[in-house]
């Protein structure tokens, strides 16, 4: 019996060879969904931990605070609060910097450093020269991206606009920190690594310039483990209320570890959903071979039962095939998808610039690739594997039941006027259906891929669309430290090259409706705005907010309120005034979730006087280079916004991260596409081998069976292509639900060109194949088919 | 009766196909098999030739060289003093196409086509053919033609491949063990359709067989052993297939 089973492995080996074009094509399929789900998970795996060794080496904060300005011997009464394990006090501000050679508006934040130099909580990763002198009033460490993007090298002077007052300061060192992963300027919504910064300067230096003297306005906390970080914000903000705290937030909602932890999950969304397509198909191809392997081995499958063999081992026999065979492309994915998965981590982590990076797959991804690998080829396998075990001896030794076509009505009038090589093809569909719609649905699927890769761009340029053409005119946006009154805009609109100005009013707030709570801010506009406008993505514009809260739809759900309803209103500012306001209309938003609400209503219920803190700027082109020159002389400037600069940054930024997944993405698809057609072709090439030969015969050229072959291929891809549209509008459909966060909602969008690209590929793909698969006809035996009888 | 290997320069100008010196070599070394070792002949028009000889004396290689399907190692094949062996790969599947009709042991229908598309098949692609339901007629089966392949008898389903073989006119008909799988009744009505069609259209009909039987239907019998014609007789007198049993 072991000899036996040596032989039947031998054959096993020789069947795998002579298959090998098959094999490979079912090895391809398994290996795309194995290589993506081994690349998604090893990359989340390794950022996941190092992102926690980043946060835990240089102690990233649990809570963060900011306040107007608070005494220092406040930091002991935080200490207290239960759970809490260490308390730091900071200096932070915005600033406007300039550099040497650089036109356009530079903002930065600017972060002080403890007495002591090494600060306890977000500490800095220095990754050239040294800390400040922390009695040196000029000297910094910058934030990698801003040196790198700027060219800056150590010893460089940096001119900061602090508070009013320009001070020229000096580059002592490079750092990194955990707090500063995704480093977006205020307003801004892509890291801009030339035209915001991050500054750590001494504190005594920081608390000078803003006349913080003894004083903080930023506090961040560690916690003793396993304490609830919501708790300590609830027990945090009274606390410092009467200073003017904007409201505490947890490690969670802090902008940098959001945007890093929204990356990671799309990546866990990635290694579900695709990989599950792609062994799906590997389970249909498995299903085809086999059934025609073990059509064709009859004869075997009757003499090996005659030997004696068991159906066991007979079904063993066909099961290790498949199992080979996925196992092949199990080692192909582990490969393709432990590259890739380093190469997409060596992305991330430079798109998020992690001072060290982990590669640490868990070995739970090859061994999840390998069980559902394998495990979709035994799926694909049963049907056919049991036909063998079912086949009695006596049986598998007569040749199968010829084809037995029978007409039908139907068939008569379809065929009646086609020639007789294209009612072959129709008719061989007709009678094994569900082989053609395997073949439907895998190249089906290979397009729906397709279709989700290339419809990101269209994606991206809706929400910029609705973000910066239809909702935002202004062409710039100045942010200034301190409140200014009204008349103060005269004196922008006097700026030259600026054509129009209008106020806004950004007030951070609690917006609470019983016990829902959304921490976030109320932006007055003028009720005439005109370059900043109320703009609901579903197509129409809202008029400017007189009657109360014009809000994103997205809020409304949070706060489970409708038109009519009432949001108490906590103003995270010093003054902590609390009111009341009706939700006047719900808009739909890409982007965030906006509030808006006469800047005349705000500044009332804030208690000010008309004031405004933001500025929308209308410009003149040819007057540019004299507004940036005049800005930099006006005090208390804390940021500027050129929003054509932030919409270019976030195309580069999110182009390049898209290009990259379209292109493995593409790869995977037509790698898919290529396994489903060859294999239709090699299974029909094997059926219908004596036919075609027996056409050559009968004076058909090669080009005219090739027809016979391909033509069904090609119809079937034909047919397959709607439906693959119609499912990748599906699969984009589930996507875009699946990025329903507070910060984002992807649009169901999709351009036309995006179903274009993706036929076209997947049929390249498919004709790729079926050229390859081709070739085999020229190889046809035209001597044997005359003596054999099928 | 090797007077005819002597003749070999000369070639009958009334010879539709001829055959000078074929020899075919398969393998090499030690594996080397000669399945023809330098056979003549010549084949005049509406002529009805059955080579007779055992397993393996080359009638099959000859067969398929004279059809274009398989070139010889050496010598020739005229078609009409053409020269077959010096086509190409385009010129020989237009000679099979235009000039050849193929009968097969085991039919070689297509089984997704009914009778008459079967014969469709052909007609479709050649310049001056049959209707394929008069090809069906002149087989006997002008009722059946609606009928798949499944559907159809042994003896039927190789008159649909003969009406299909005929139905492009052709000038030279090869039939390859056409009764072979069949038994003698049904095989005696598939050579009364050889026989019709060959005196109807006049090819030059080659029939391939081991039984001596058919023989005596045939204008010419030609026996071959070893990759050699080893003899041949002229029927003073023919049997008609029905007179033929086995």
């Amino acid at each position: 019996m072991v000899t036996g089973m040596r032989a039947l492995d031998r054959k096993l080996m020789r069947d795998l060879w002579r298959m090998r074009g098959q094999v490979i094509a079912v090895a391809v399929v398994v290996a795309s969904g194995a290589a993506l789900l081994v690349m998604a998970l090893s990359a989340h795996t390794s950022l996941s931990v190092t992102a926690e060794a980043y946060y835990e080496r240089y102690r990233f904060a649990h809570v963060f605070a900011g306040v107007e300005r608070a005494p220092e011997r406040l930091a002991a009464s935080i200490a207290d609060i239960p759970g809490v394990q260490t308390v730091e006090t900071r200096v932070v501000a915005f600033a406007t910097i300039e550099l040497a050679g650089v036109l356009e508006p530079i903002s930065a934040q600017l972060v002080s450093l403890p007495p002591s130099g090494e600060p306890l909580l977000n500490r800095l990763a220095l990754k050239a020269g040294r800390l400040p002198d922390p009695h040196s009033r000029d000297e910094a460490v910058v934030l990698e991206h801003f040196v790198e993007g700027n060219g800056l090298k150590l010893g460089d002077e940096i001119g900061v606009l602090m508070n009013g007052a320009k001070r020229q300061v000096r580059v002592v060192g490079v750092g990194l920190s955990p707090e500063f992963i995704y480093a977006v300027a205020p307003g801004g919504l892509t890291p801009d690594e030339k035209r915001f910064g991050v500054i750590w300067m001494g504190r005594e230096a920081l608390e000078a310039a803003y006349d913080l003297d003894g004083a903080f306005n930023d506090v961040s906390l560690a916690l003793l483990r396993g304490t609830d970080p919501e708790g300590v914000v609830q027990r945090l903000d009274p606390m410092l209320e009467r200073y003017g705290g904007t409201g505490a937030v947890a490690r969670a909602d802090h902008p940098s570890n959001w945007f890093l932890m929204n990356e990671l999950e799309q990546l866990r969304t990635m290694a579900t959903i695709l990989p599950t397509i792609f062994l799906a198909v590997a389970a249909f191809l498995t299903n085809s071979v086999l059934a025609r392997l073990i059509a064709l081995e009859r004869p075997e499958i009757s003499l090996m039962k005659a030997f004696g063999y068991s159906n066991l081992q007979v079904g063993t026999h066909y099961a290790k095939l498949a199992l080979a065979m996925a196992a092949l492309g199990v080692l192909i994915g582990w490969g393709i998808g432990a590259a890739l998965g380093r190469v997409n981590t060596a992305l991330y982590a430079d798109f998020f610039r992690f001072p060290f990076l982990y590669y640490r797959p868990s070995g739970a991804e090859f061994a999840i690739s390998a069980a559902v690998g394998l495990g979709a080829a035994l799926l694909g396998a049963l049907g056919s594997v049991r036909s063998a075990v079912i086949l009695p001896p006596a049986e598998a030794m007569r040749p199968p039941a010829p084809a037995n076509f029978r007409a039908n009505s139907l068939d008569g009038a379809l065929t009646a006027r086609l020639d007789s090589p294209t009612r072959i093809i129709l008719r061989q569909i007709a009678r094994a259906p569900f082989r053609a719609a395997q073949t439907v649905i895998g190249v089906a699927l290979s397009v729906a891929v397709l279709v989700l890769a290339m419809q990101w761009t269209g994606v991206i340029e809706t929400i910029l669309d609705s973000q910066f053409s239809k909702s935002q005119r202004q062409h710039a946006t100045l942010g200034f430290h301190e409140p200014i009154a009204y008349d103060g805009r005269f004196a922008l609109e006097r700026l030259p090259g600026v054509l129009a100005v209008e106020p806004v009013r950004v007030a951070s707030a609690d917006l609470r409706v019983g016990p829902r709570v959304h921490r976030g801010a109320i932006t007055g506009l003028p009720p005439d705005a005109k370059l900043q406008v109320i703009h609901d993505v579903r197509g129409w514009y809202l008029p400017g907010a007189r009657g109360g809260l014009v809000i994103a739809t997205k809020l409304a759900e949070k706060l489970n309120v409708e038109v009519g309803d009432t949001i108490s209103v906590e103003a995270l500012d010093g003054t902590h005034s609390r009111f009341d306001l009706p939700v006047a209309a719900l808009h739909e938003t890409y982007i965030e979730m906006p509030a808006y609400l006469d800047i005349a209503v705000l500044n009332r219920e804030l208690g000010d006087p008309p004031v405004f803190e933001m500025a929308n700027l209308l410009l003149d082109p040819a007057e540019e280079r004299a507004f940036y020159e005049a800005i930099k002389e006006i005090p208390g400037l804390s940021a500027v916004i050129i929003k054509q600069r932030s919409v270019e940054k976030m195309r580069e930024e999110i182009g390049d991260m898209i290009w990259i997944f379209t292109s493995f993405f593409v790869m995977f698809s037509a790698a898919l596409a290529y396994g489903v057609v060859y294999n239709a072709v090699r299974v029909a090439l094997s059926e219908r081998g004596r036919d075609l030969a027996t056409l050559r015969v009968l004076g058909f050229t090669r080009w005219e069976i090739s027809y016979i072959l391909l033509g069904e291929a090609a119809l079937l891809a034909l047919i397959a292509l709607p439906l693959g549209c119609l499912a990748g509008a599906g699969l984009v459909y589930v996507m875009a639900g699946s990025f329903d966060t507070e910060l984002y909602r992807i649009p169901f969008t999709i351009r036309p060109g995006a179903y274009g690209q993706a036929m076209l590929i997947a049929l390249t793909a498919s004709a790729a194949s079926a050229v390859f698969a081709r070739r085999r006809i020229d190889n046809l035996d035209l001597i044997a088919v005359l003596k054999t009888r099928e | 009766m090797p007077a005819e290997t002597e003749e070999q320069a000369s070639i009958d100008p009334a010879a539709v196909l001829s055959a000078r010196g074929l020899t075919k070599v398969y393998g090499a070394g030690a594996s080397e098999v000669r399945a023809l070792r330098g056979v003549d002949l010549d084949f005049a028009a509406g002529e009805l030739a059955v080579l007779l000889g055992p397993s393996g004396s080359g009638k099959s290689t000859l067969l398929n060289i004279l059809g274009g399907l398989d070139s010889p190692t050496e010598g020739d094949v005229l078609f009409h003093g053409e020269s077959v062996t010096a086509y190409s790969e385009r010129a020989l599947t237009l000679y099979r196409r235009e000039r050849v009709g193929f009968v097969f042991q085991f039919y070689n229908l297509i089984a997704s086509l009914t009778a008459e598309e079967n014969v469709a098949l052909v007609t479709e692609i050649s310049k001056n053919p049959l209707k394929p339901a008069e090809a069906l007629e002149l087989v006997g089966l002008g009722a059946r033609t609606h009928h798949f392949p499944a559907e159809l008898s042994g003896g039927e389903q190789q008159r649909v491949a003969i009406a299909r073989a005929i139905a492009k006119r052709p000038e030279v008909l090869l039939c390859d063990e056409p009764t072979g799988a069949l038994d003698s009744k049904t095989g005696v009505v598939v050579l009364e359709a050889i026989e019709r069609v060959n005196r109807e259209l006049g090819a030059v009909t080659v029939v391939i067989t081991h039984n001596a039987s058919i023989a005596a239907m045939a204008h010419r019998v030609i026996h071959m052993a070893d990759g050699r014609i080893s003899a041949t007789e002229l029927n003073e007198t023919r049997l008609a297939p029905a007179e033929i049993t086995w």
